[in-house]
């Protein structure tokens, strides 16, 4: 096994726990409020969603590093998992909202 | 599992990802998954950005919680987000005991994941049932574009506050249909009804405008395939495609972590001195939760 390093017990699976309780709960919450400061556009879309973005990238990170135990693989694992995934989603993303404005102005 | 025992590079001794074959296979699958699930979303970013003006606010189709009354928008999506994190944590917990070759604990926190997982499809139900009923009601016009019926502040009526008046309004319940010559006389009588955009701006019509927009118009209750009363059509497409196949992802991962429990109680893994089928189930489980994370921002928080 390549886990040796691997936190032992379930302490440390309750803390990551709370911490997506505790991320989920502020999104609800500002997507409930929407407060008026947060709505300023910004990047083509406004500061909330790209919080919200933002947030879901961190608990993501979190449930794949962790609960998908990918911090603790070697990296060669790591990497052939890692980067296919980091270069063709956010391109496809760019494409597509890319061409989904032109076309919206079209 | 059994170890390979050849220590030869050229005999299998090589160990370059320092992984069982099963579950580097399941992660390959996992990426090929991830693109697809990237595929679909982008794709709903894109007609989405198309058709800005005419596209449903989450927030006002997605409004009902099981026994409160009024509006609670995000509340239920909030519960299965809560329910499906949850039941991360508890494979998560299930793979940690089988590790540890803890029999009776693994098939404890196997049972806490296959519930939670139950519960959440479940609740996908109910939401598609109401999605499916309809809450407010639309008018689609000639040009097939659907708005909604609001008074002159701007607050969207229920086509039964239309017909029947604000007071009695909320006596009727979500089965009731409504024949277009009902709403459109309603319109047509009441000076402060007009017709508005679903999409974020509200833009309404002016009084004129609804009264001629009335004219080939048809009411529509509820959403399917090819009606939608929230507002364009595709998002009610995205909506059954996206959440469908990613409920069906979770009903998959529901009949496989039975499986693998029903083998944990049998003692296969015990047997083999490994749990990595368990490890294997949670590895999908989780990305299930993923897939989650990103549909909940995507359909209902942006």
């Amino acid at each position: 096994m390549s886990d040796h390093d691997s936190p032992q017990g379930t302490a440390w699976i309750w803390k990551i726990f709370w911490l997506l309780l505790a991320i989920t709960t502020i999104e609800v919450v500002l997507g409930i409020v929407k407060p008026e400061i947060l709505l300023t556009s910004l990047a083509g879309t406004s500061i909330l969603n790209l919080l919200f973005i933002g947030l879901t990238l961190v608990k993501a990170a979190y449930i794949v590093q962790y609960f998908m135990h990918l911090k603790y693989e070697v990296d060669s694992l790591r990497y052939s998992i890692y980067l296919p995934v980091i270069i063709l989603i956010p391109y496809l993303t760019f494409i597509l909202i890319f061409e989904g404005q032109n076309i919206f102005e079209f | 599992m059994k170890k390979n025992t050849n220590t030869n590079v050229w005999g299998g001794g090589n160990e370059p990802m320092k992984s069982e074959y099963g579950k580097m296979m399941m992660w390959f699958f996992l990426i090929s998954d991830a693109l697809t699930f990237s595929g679909f979303l982008t794709a709903y970013a894109f007609v989405r950005f198309r058709f800005e003006m005419q596209w449903p606010v989450a927030e006002d189709v997605f409004t009902h919680f099981p026994g409160l009354q009024g509006e609670q928008p995000l509340l239920y999506v909030a519960f299965m987000t809560f329910v499906l994190i949850m039941s991360s944590v508890t494979m998560v917990l299930a793979v940690n005991a089988g590790h540890q070759l803890r029999k009776t604990a693994t098939a404890w926190w196997m049972v806490a994941t296959i519930l939670g997982g139950a519960i959440f499809v479940s609740s996908q139900a109910w939401e598609w049932y109401h999605f499916i009923i309809g809450d407010k009601g639309g008018v689609e016009l000639s040009s097939s574009q659907v708005l909604k019926v609001a008074d002159l502040e701007g607050e969207v009526l229920s086509l039964s506050q239309v017909v029947n008046g604000m007071e009695n309004g909320h006596k009727a319940n979500h089965e009731l249909i409504f024949s277009d010559e009902e709403v459109f006389s309603s319109i047509r009588l009441n000076n402060n009804l007009v017709l508005q955009n679903p999409g974020k701006d509200h833009m309404p019509l002016t009084r004129e405008a609804t009264l001629r927009a009335l004219n080939g118009a048809h009411v529509v209750q509820g959403a399917n395939m090819i009606h939608n009363e929230y507002g364009k059509q595709q998002f009610a497409n995205f909506f059954f495609f996206i959440t469908g196949f990613h409920g069906f992802h979770v009903f998959s991962g529901v009949v496989l972590n039975i499986m693998v429990f029903y083998n944990v109680m049998l003692g296969t893994y015990d047997r083999r001195k490994s749990y990595g089928m368990v490890e294997k189930i949670g590895l999908y489980w989780h990305f299930v939760d993923l897939v989650w994370v990103f549909v909940f921002t995507f359909f209902y928080l942006v």
